[in-house]
């Protein structure tokens, strides 16, 4: 049976490289006086940076399920349906960026490639829905995880749709309700990848600590659906500036409050995590997973900030809402995404002095992605004082007086992509060799 | 705490996605009840400005109200702060400024374009300023 999931896997981390090359481009930017034309200038290379690390992160997400799901069954059907959904999306996928490298894009942030290329990315997602399906079957109870991913997949359909109805004018010549939906539209969509990979995190846990009740538990199924209730109600933290009505934002805020419980839970739990740190520390695939539970206090933490309408005034439009962004995607999904390439890919380090050496890179990339963040709140700090009026300046004696942050942001990233680059083609390679993928 | 009821998780996970349903349905409604009515001719520019916005992805450096890039500044109240001259607008669009490269507009467009930020302008200000916190968590306009 040949195995597609990790087909899917090496392309996602083919697409994860690629965002860090074109976001280390994009960021240097931020020292030019002049715009550069072409695929070169910030006008490709931002959209080529957000949709490789994105879309890099949903097909990883996609790749981990069918890896997981494809030992369930091996019919006609399956292969059928698995071939489609591949053919699709990596359709799909050529398409966005030839769309990109020639110029033939303009639309929604995010999802600027021509819209004709969402079509086989919805239709493959409607396959995999039903390969899904089809996979697991409803004869057995579902555990948790398995919840996840069909939430994921579920969500993420609902919303694709939405984020193409400003193809009507009904809603676009309605700018308040525009970007209210625009914003329900990536709040949500986000929401829905989130649950595609920490299911992912979920089934890994499982594995490596050899218990499977927990899966099954009923606080990890409430857990669950503290998650899903904030993906379909949260979103509208992110347009409290937004004059739009009063009761979403209500609604938010006080969604997004009931996170707290996540966060109050983390230090509850705090001695058990560090034993499970200690027992399984050598293992590789747990390390990764251990550092996304790190990123998330820290992410939880600024999120739930953030989510106070008083205080999202102020860091509002600033890059310090970036680096909440990229805290999360690097942070808490690539690591995930690395720790279970790791496990499914089995890079064995025989040698001490291997093992050594790639724990050492494995802290420099924290230290750097912690770092990194930090420059990115230096600016983003500089510009929500300039907001406030603190600063009386205009907007590019602002930028000037923050060049010494954007130097440190634009280092700081090329070593970031140096670092994460390392792992991320050593596992391309690794998973190339026969007999290593299981 | 009683947590039987994630013992069926279809059963929870049917009545959340209705409440999230009708609560997309009512934000799709939301150009029918708000008091927001244009002109026809006046509202199909602006639809038409807000394509000529993404045509041109103006929001890979730009925000309207604190969303989009990060690399400009944020273009809500810009209509306003130039209002007696529609010609320096052009004038930026057309020839650039620092990272900002120059755009080709036809004359269609840039009239689109500007009926768009002039509609963006006229719905509120993203003025942090203009706001003040107040002391549940959210805030409110300045009176
Ligand atoms: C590649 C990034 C980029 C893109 C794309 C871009 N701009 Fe700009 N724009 C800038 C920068 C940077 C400035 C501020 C320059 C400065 O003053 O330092 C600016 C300034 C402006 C200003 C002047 C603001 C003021 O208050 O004085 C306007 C108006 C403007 N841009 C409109 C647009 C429009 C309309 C589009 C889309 C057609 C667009 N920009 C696309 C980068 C960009």
């Amino acid at each position: 049976m040949k195995n597609i999931g990790i087909i899917l896997v090496r392309i996602a981390l083919l697409l994860l490289l690629a965002g860090l090359f074109f976001g280390h481009l994009a960021s240097e930017t931020y020292q030019m006086t002049e715009a550069k034309n072409g695929v070169l200038g910030f006008l490709s290379l931002r959209p080529l940076h957000v949709s490789s690390a994105y879309l890099g992160i949903i097909t990883a997400g996609l790749g981990f399920i069918s890896i997981v799901i494809q030992k369930r069954k091996n019919t006609f059907l399956s292969k059928l349906l698995q071939y489609s959904h591949l053919a699709l999306w990596v359709i799909a996928l050529i398409g966005i960026f030839y769309s990109y490298f020639t110029g033939d894009f303009g639309g929604r942030e995010y999802w600027e490639f021509n819209p004709i290329w969402a079509v086989p990315i919805f239709v493959s997602f409607i396959i995999f829905l039903i390969y899904y399906l089809y996979q697991l079957g409803f004869k057995e109870k579902w555990n948790v995880y398995q919840w996840m991913w069909l939430t994921g997949i579920i969500f993420f359909i609902f919303t694709f749709i939405e984020n193409y109805l400003w193809l009507f004018p009904y809603f676009r010549s309605h700018f308040i309700a525009d970007m209210t939906l625009q914003w329900k539209v990536n709040g949500s969509l986000v929401g829905a990848v989130n649950q595609i990979i920490y299911g992912v995190a979920f089934y890994l846990m499982e594995k490596i600590s050899g218990d499977n009740k927990t899966s099954y538990q009923k606080l990890s199924f409430a857990l669950y659906f503290l998650g899903l209730f904030n993906l379909m109600f949260n979103w509208g933290h992110h347009i409290y500036l937004l004059p739009t009505e009063k009761i979403i934002h209500y609604i938010a805020y006080a969604v997004s409050m009931t996170e707290w419980i996540l966060f109050i839970r983390i230090f509850y739990k705090w001695n058990k995590q560090i034993k499970e740190n200690k027992q399984h520390y050598y293992f590789f695939p747990y390390r990764f997973l251990m550092a996304a539970d790190y990123w998330v206090i820290i992410n939880l933490g600024m999120a739930l900030l953030m989510s106070i309408p008083a205080i999202n005034l102020y860091t509002h439009g600033t890059h310090i809402t970036v680096a909440h962004a990229m805290g999360t995607t690097i942070g808490i999904n690539t690591m995930i995404i690395l720790a279970a390439s790791f496990y499914f890919i089995k890079p064995t380090f025989l040698s001490k002095k291997t093992l050594k050496l790639n724990s050492l890179f494995f802290w420099s990339t924290q230290l750097i992605l912690l770092t990194f963040l930090i420059s990115l709140i230096g600016m983003g700090i500089q510009r929500a004082l300039w907001q406030v009026g603190l600063k009386k300046s205009t907007f590019s004696q602002m930028t000037q007086a923050s060049s010494l942050w954007t130097l440190l942001f634009i280092i700081l990233g090329t070593l970031l992509m140096i670092f994460m680059g390392y792992f991320i083609i050593y596992l391309i390679l690794k998973s190339l060799k026969k007999n290593q993928v299981t | 705490m009683n947590l039987n009821i994630f013992q069926q998780p279809r059963k929870v996970f049917i009545i959340l996605f209705s409440f999230f349903f009708l609560f997309s349905l009512w934000i799709y409604a939301i150009p029918l009840f708000s008091n927001y009515q244009k002109p026809v001719k006046e509202s199909k520019s602006i639809a038409n400005g807000r394509l000529v916005w993404q045509k041109y992805n103006c929001h890979t450096c730009h925000q309207l109200y604190g969303l989009g890039g990060y690399l400009g500044p944020d273009l809500t109240n810009t209509y306003s702060r130039n209002k007696e001259n529609e010609t320096y607008l052009k004038g930026i669009i057309k020839s650039g400024v620092r990272q900002m490269p120059k755009f080709n507009l036809t004359d269609d467009e840039t009239r689109e374009l500007l009926a768009f930020l002039k509609d963006v302008d006229a719905s509120g200000t993203a003025d942090v300023n203009s706001y003040q916190p107040e002391i549940n968590g959210t805030f409110s306009l300045k009176k």
